[in-house]
């Protein structure tokens, strides 16, 4: 199932920060409110954040580009992941994140020019003992092979 | 009469279809007109079984597994003629898998509903704490301190005196902080936990906060396990409707809250301090120490800061004593340790079982070698940070002490097994390259060397000046290792070097160069 964000909006985000400012430390807190409602962290947040903690835009953008999760620009309308750790490369996952390219024509960490996929590298999910796995659009796939694979991939293109 | 069926909701499950069967069963019954009650429970830790299905009967539980959508039907069938089945397993405790292990802190992980408060209760859950709030915080100390618990999260610290100084320390607040950031490959103790008895890991951290006298906890999950934060999120509401967590705690004086936090994507929030940070709203940098998190940690505040399996043993230690705990074990490594076989391996799951077993045991007799079917080759224990052991290595216990001395770890207990197809080289290079990701920056040679290193590593694989190479690989990881703030850069260089000195046949291409080298 693709997640449906909203649209941004100033007065929506700035609720959104609102709701999380009586919490200590909130930054990572906001960043990942936002991005759950918008589906990426639009830059005029970033302002928005670093007032409500009073902290330095400097300050919050450099939290927001330490951490692989946010994200500066919407996904595309599906994301998959692949687990590139060792437990899945021991399982063969290395021939599987590269049909995975062939078949999207990208590499990992990068959207589809249709817009459709994107396809990123994930160090782990805990399934390790049912490696190799992925998560397509937050639901778990776990014993992928050349079939499952390929699966997955045609149902995130369409 | 309802059947009553059990059928995993852990994430390990779910990805290989336990939802669809959970599914399939309800419409099936339904079609039939049987009724049926579905408790989603968490996993026994047999992922090789699962989607596993157990049935409740007079005589306990049996178990069927792994059970496909398709098998339903005659599954049920099965049940209702009481005649034997394909998939079936029999009595779930009477596995030999399940039945070899010594199950203390998972005891009730897959067998109860970690929804259900009441549940929890009525297998023994709260005991520990119960005991806790009659004997007060130094007795507390005493009996965790007498257990021999280490940090479960690879450090291996005693337990009992971090806490003491915790509690020692004065200052108007203190924290409790879980770290669940399980970013190692190969684990999946905490994810498990956390999903199959979310209570426990509470528990564990209210009777920390009742011997150093804290009143606030965090638990710091990674975004990559959505499943534990929404299981952790519920079992902190039930807890708190339940008067376990707020204010006059099981009816006592003490109070503790807790809230979960999520991490964001970085795999250097693991180490302590960087997790701090984190939870402080910060780039996850790492600290030096001293000074200590149990001085100066969360908001500059005194902080325990323990790991999913350290926290989740606590319990136990309290309701039965330490010397039930510290009776299991070998040398300074007491208790028991819920070890993860993973990777190629044809029996992957948790196997918790006393410190002292080898190696060899784990992955051949327990885990039943490769999942291929492949011979062995390299088995890494401890996470991306572990060393690659061969296969005349498996002779080692599994105990700090014994891993260190062989230049390894047991980190979280993760084993993760390759086959005979495995390129060291290539491992060697990503040990390097994810380092190189992950690093925080704020040390150089974690910084700059790893990078340094999977360039190094390149020139070798593709066949550079071979010999010179290797030395300088070498001396890079002498470098990193005693010159790095914390074990990301200090301890990449275990699975670089183990490579390079257990598998130097994969790094050297011909007999020529082989000449050269030597």
């Amino acid at each position: 199932m693709t997640a449906v964000y909203e649209p941004w909006d100033e007065t929506r985000g700035a609720e959104i920060i609102a709701e999380h400012s009586k919490q200590e430390g909130a930054t990572l807190v906001m960043l990942h409110a936002l991005q759950d409602a918008f589906g990426y962290v639009p830059a005029a947040a970033i302002p928005m954040v670093a007032h409500a903690l009073n902290l330095s835009r400097a300050e919050v953008h450099g939290v927001f580009t330490f951490y692989h999760d946010f994200r500066h620009k919407p996904a595309g309308r599906h994301v998959l992941k692949l687990c590139r750790a060792e437990a899945c490369q021991a399982a063969g996952g290395d021939a599987l994140a590269a049909r995975a390219e062939a078949k999207l024509g990208v590499s990992l960490g990068h959207t589809t020019a249709d817009d459709r996929v994107t396809l990123e590298p994930i160090y782990c999910l805990g399934l390790c003992a049912t490696a190799p796995s992925a998560m397509l659009d937050g639901r778990l796939i776990g014993r992928l092979d050349e079939k499952r694979i390929d699966a997955l991939v045609a149902e995130a293109q369409r | 009469m309802s059947i009553r069926l059990y059928v995993s909701r852990d994430a390990g499950a779910l990805a290989v279809g336990a939802d669809e069967v959970a599914l399939a069963l309800e419409q099936a019954a339904a079609k039939r007109g049987v009724a049926v009650e579905i408790v989603r429970t968490g996993s026994r830790g047999l992922y090789w079984l699962e989607p596993l299905v157990e049935v409740a009967t007079p005589q306990g539980r049996i178990a069927f597994g792994p059970v496909t959508e398709t098998d339903v039907p005659s599954l049920l069938d099965a049940l209702a003629s009481n005649t034997p089945h394909l998939v079936r397993l029999g009595a779930t405790d009477q596995i030999p898998w399940l039945k070899r292990q010594t199950r203390l802190t998972f005891a009730r992980c897959g067998v109860i509903d970690p929804r259900s408060l009441d549940d929890y209760r009525a297998h023994g859950g709260y005991k520990g704490l119960e005991r806790a709030l009659s004997l007060g915080s130094d007795a507390i100390l005493t009996e965790v301190t007498a257990s021999g618990l280490r940090g479960r999260g690879g450090a291996g610290f005693p337990t009992g005196i971090k806490w003491k100084t915790v509690a020692q320390a004065k200052a108007d607040r203190k924290f409790i902080v879980c770290n669940a950031d399980e970013g190692d490959s190969g684990t999946f103790a905490d994810r498990m936990i956390m999903e199959g008895d979310p209570f426990l890991v509470i528990e564990g951290m209210t009777i920390a906060g009742i011997t150093v006298g804290a009143t606030k906890g965090y638990i710091y999950i990674r975004s990559e396990y959505p499943h534990a934060v929404e299981a952790m999120n519920a079992a902190i509401q039930a807890a708190k409707r339940g008067g376990y967590l707020g204010a006059n705690i099981g009816g006592s004086t003490y109070s503790f809250d807790l809230e979960v936090r999520v991490g964001a994507g970085a795999y250097v929030c693991g180490e302590e301090t960087s997790l701090l940070e984190s939870l402080e709203g910060r780039r996850g940098l790492v600290r030096a120490k001293p000074p200590l998190p149990a001085h100066h940690g969360l908001f500059g505040k005194p902080t325990v800061i323990n790991n999913v399996l350290s926290f989740a043993a606590i319990p136990f230690i309290l309701a039965e004593g330490a010397k039930a705990y510290a009776d299991f074990g070998m040398g300074r490594s007491r208790g028991t340790m819920p070890i993860q076989l993973a990777g190629n391996i044809r029996h992957g799951g948790l196997f918790e079982t006393a410190f002292g077993v080898t190696l060899g045991e784990l992955v051949d007799d327990i885990g039943g070698g490769t999942f291929t079917g492949r011979p062995i080759r390299a088995v890494q224990v401890g996470g991306p940070l572990g060393a690659y052991f061969p296969r005349a290595l498996f002779d080692t216990p599994f105990d700090y002490e014994a891993f260190a001395a062989r230049d390894g770890l047991i980190g979280h207990g993760g084993i993760v097994v390759f086959d005979d197809s495995v390129d060291m080289r290539k491992q060697a290079r990503f040990a390097m390259e994810f380092c190189a990701i992950e690093s925080c920056g704020k040390c150089t040679p974690c910084r700059i060397g790893s990078t340094r290193g999977v360039e190094t590593i390149e020139k070798i694989i593709n066949g550079e000046r071979v010999s010179e190479n290797l030395a300088l690989v070498e001396d890079l990881c002498n470098t990193m290792k005693f010159g790095s703030l914390c074990a990301l850069g200090g301890f990449t260089p275990y699975p670089v070097l183990s490579a390079l000195k257990h598998f130097r046949e994969d790094f050297i291409p011909a007999p020529t160069t082989l000449q050269a080298a030597e």
